[in-house]
Order: structure tokens, then sequence, then C-alpha cells
């Protein structure tokens, strides 16, 4: 069972929240070319290690935060609101 | 040697002192024309089929663990080819149609069991989708059946059709020739028939490393050592990302986990497999009796091999709304496997962006019954430089061409499909 760190509320059960994906994708410029799009919407780095990734506290308050965890153990390695950076260091 | 009730009977003189070893361990040689990487069913089907169908015979298999230690060991062994989409429907009609005759091609019983693989149907939506996929089906020349709440009431007693359920059942789709395969079966059984036809397997052996010069493979570092080679095929699903990013590859796949597990073993009280989209839920009786489940993915990126415990409680109370007499069985295992989730749930077998490099991978939850055909065509496609007509539209270039092959309509979420 993973305990995950909701910014707002603390540490809550992983039933309470919904998975969102890869943090570290930007959505590229409304004008870019469709290679950057392509790369925006399909390829992903899918680490085996840390992985900043985004949750949302969907029973609970509702908020989109991002959540550094190790995809080889499912250990929680840091959590930040998302206009925040996670530390600084790996990935 | 091949098996047969003669050589039963030759070996239970001596009392099975004297069986061969099913296949050699061999040291790695310097140099092979092809290099399989990864020793499931997909690699071994693929070094099988480029040796029987392509005449290849200077070929390795190497695998970093024991052959069938990852998914081949780990899926719920069920085969069917109820596909909706045309290249998906050829594809796993091909792999069927391989399935029935594989004990046979192999001289190894595979345990194929035509069963028949059963789709419920809770709610009206769900009836018009299941007839439209049980149509489209019937018109790609694959068998389906439709079957009404009664009957399938007098088939499986154990099921709750009654209108008081928690989803009450309409009615299902059939797919009668769709049933289940012994997994471990599947990997000795290519690996003994590969190994006959000359080919390397070398466990303990994972590759660190993918040598590329001039824009083409040049070979491979091993834990055991450089091997040279024009030729790489990659069928390592769940780890596809990984081994491709060593030749500088990004794919669009995400590594998920998806759990499963057996009850205590019990005398026959299911004989077919029984599947919900609606509770996200499928069941069958393995030959030792025990109840094999499963159901979604944990929903998060994951390479650990074991899930957690709601995925488990969601599964079980599946379980009990359907089958309520199950619910005195003690759980026995659980375990995790680690798929390659692709964007748009289809899998990609074809060449990759880098000469000599191919891969069959990406295979979500569907890599188990696609064995035999994803083999032969991945050994098409790296025999002949070029696709099969029937992987011709599982390539890696369809997501950025927009030709993708999304069979849920889930759109490009990975863990969705």
């Amino acid at each position: 069972m993973m305990l995950i760190p909701c910014p707002w509320c603390g540490p809550r059960n992983q039933i309470e929240f919904t998975y969102g994906g890869d943090a570290t994708v930007q959505r590229p410029d409304i004008d870019a070319p469709d290679t950057a799009w392509f790369r925006y919407v399909y390829l992903r780095d899918n680490p085996r290690g840390p992985h900043d990734e985004l949750w949302l506290h969907s029973a609970g308050c509702r908020t989109w935060f991002k959540v550094r965890r190790d995809t080889r153990t499912h250990d929680i390695l840091a959590s930040a609101l998302i206009d925040e950076a996670l530390p600084a260091g790996a990935p | 040697m091949r098996y047969s009730i003669f050589s039963l009977i030759r070996q239970a003189a001596s009392h099975h002192q004297h069986w061969p070893l099913a296949w050699r361990s061999p040291p790695p040689k310097k140099h092979y024309d092809t290099v399989i990487i990864g020793g499931g069913g997909h690699g071994l089907a693929t070094a099988y089929y480029l040796a029987k169908e392509h005449g290849m015979t200077n070929i390795a298999v190497l695998e970093k663990g024991w052959l069938g230690g990852g998914n081949t060991g780990r899926n719920t062994t069920i085969v069917r080819s109820n596909y909706h989409l045309e290249p998906n429907a050829h594809f796993y009609e091909f792999s069927l149609k391989l399935w029935e005759r594989l004990s046979q091609e192999l001289n190894f019983n595979v345990m194929y069991s035509a069963r028949g693989v059963l789709n419920l149907v809770h709610s009206p939506a769900d009836l018009d989708a299941a007839m439209r996929r049980g149509n489209a089906m019937r018109l790609n020349g694959i068998d389906a059946k439709f079957m009404s709440r009664d009957e399938i009431a007098a088939w499986i007693p154990n099921l709750d059709c009654s209108p008081a359920a928690r989803f009450p059942i309409l009615g299902g789709l059939l797919q009668p020739r769709g049933g289940t395969v012994r997994h471990d079966a599947v990997a000795w059984g290519y690996a003994r028939a590969a190994d006959a036809l000359g080919v390397d397997i070398i466990q303990q052996c994972e590759v660190t490393g993918i040598r590329i010069d001039g824009g083409a493979v040049t070979g491979v570092d091993t834990t055991q050592g450089a091997i040279a080679t024009s030729k790489i095929g990659i069928a390592v699903a769940g780890h596809s990302g990984h081994v491709a990013a060593m030749a500088g590859i990004t794919l669009p796949i995400e590594s998920h986990v998806l759990q499963a597990m057996v009850s205590e073993p019990v005398k026959p009280i299911l004989d077919t497999v029984v599947t919900s989209g609606a509770v996200h839920f499928y069941v069958s009786q393995s030959d030792k009796g025990e109840l094999v489940m499963g159901g979604d993915l944990d929903f998060y990126n994951s390479y650990a091999q074991r899930g957690n415990l709601p995925i488990v409680e969601h599964v079980v109370a599946a379980c009990l709304a359907l089958f309520p007499s199950f619910g005195r069985l003690r759980l026995l295992r659980t375990w995790g496997g680690i798929m390659d989730m692709t964007m748009d749930g289809s899998p990609i077998i074809g060449k990759l962006p880098v000469a000599g490099l191919y891969m069959t991978g990406g295979w979500c939850y569907g890599g188990f019954k696609a064995t035999p055909a994803s083999g032969f065509l991945h050994a098409h496609t790296i025999a002949h430089d070029a696709p099969h007509p029937l992987n011709a539209a599982f390539t890696l270039e369809r997501f950025a061409q927009g030709r993708m092959i999304d069979e849920k309509g889930a759109g490009p979420y990975a863990w969705a499909h």
C-alpha cells in the first residue's frame, strides 16, 4: 500500500488518488511543428528509477500535485505543489 | 529425442532417470548472425521461426534471468482473438490458429484447451458493443456467438445471473475457440524446438549495451562479454523502453504493473473463461484446480513486478459480485508482471530507426495470446528486413503518422488501455 503525501492534506492512502502520468512533459507552443507535438503526446522517458509524476487527490482536496516516486520500489521520495519544483537532483 | 508414447514407455523402463535435457546451455560465441534479446515466449518463438521458416540457425537468445521467468510465467494463460479492429483481428486470429496446432508443431504438449472465452454484458450499451464486435469478428472469419442470460445461467451455474445481482447479466459474447494454454510449456516447447534447430539459448546473460556504427547495429555488450551481430531482435516487453534506450530510441510506451492471483485449488467448478469489462475482472480454473483471476492495472508507472492491495481487493470484490459461492475460498498467491503499455493499446512489431534493429513489444495486457504470431512475424521482419502483411500496421512510426490502432478508443494515455 502506498502512502501518498498530498502537499495540502498530508499523507493519505493511495485509494484517495488518481494518477496523472509523467510530470516532466512540456506542452509545446500552439504553432510548434508536428514533431514537437508528437513527442509531447506520445513519447515518454519511462525511467526505471525515480519518476516525477502527477497525482490528483480526487477523493480529498482535489489538488493536482507532483510526486517523485521510484518505479522499481514504489518508494515515494518527495512531493510538491503543481507550481513548485521537486527537489533538485535525480532525475 | 522425439516425445511420444513410445519414448515415455522406454524411459519408464529405466525409472525416468535418463531423459535427455530439453535444450543445451552453451557458452556464447563471439559472433551470431542474429541476436534475440529476451528468453520469454516471444524471443524463443522468434528464434524458432527464424530457424524453421527462414533457415537462419546461427542465432543466440540472450536471457537475463531464466527462460519464461518474466511475463511468460506471470500471465493468466488466456488465448483468444475476439478483437474488433482489422489489424488486431487478423493478427490475433493468425495467432489462435498457430495455438491450435502448436503442440504438434513443437512436439511438446502446451495443453491448449478450447474452453471458450465469455465476455459478459451488463447493460444495453455493453450489449450494443458486444453485438458490434461479434459481427465484426464474424465478418473477419472469427468465431463469435451471442449467448442469452438463460443460456449462460444453464451453462455456468455458479455465476449469479439473477436480476438481483449487483451488476445484472443481460447476456454474453462467446468465442468458443478461445481458451487457455499452459504458459510455462510455451517457453519450454519453443526453447526445445529452437535448440534442436541449432539456436543457442544463453541464460543469466543480461544485455548492457547495444553497439551501433554508422547507423547500423554491430553487436551487444552483455554480462558474459561482447557479442558481434548485424541483426538484433528485442523481445523484452515490460522493459522495451529500457533496452531501446540503449540504442538511443525513446518509445511511446510506459511500463505499468498488472497483478494476477489464484485461489487455493479446488475440484472442477468452472469450465470456461469468464470476463466482465463492467467490473474489470476475469477468471478461469487452472488444470491444478486454482481459480486464476485478474483485473485492472495498478495505474501508475512501475517496474516492481508487484502491485498494491487496493487492486487485489477490487478483483476479489468483482469475483464475489459475479460468483458469490467463491466467497469461502482463500487466496493462495498474488503476483505482478510489468506491461509495456503503448499509447494506443496495440503492440509494436517491426523495424526500429537503426539498421538491423527490430522489436516485438508494447503488448499491454495481451502478450501471451500473441506469442506464436509475434514470434512468427518478428522472425519474418528480421529475415526480410521488411514486415509481413499481418504486422505491417504495427509499426513504431504509426504514432507520428496518426495511424493509431486504438481498440478501446481511450486516447494517448498508456494506462487507460
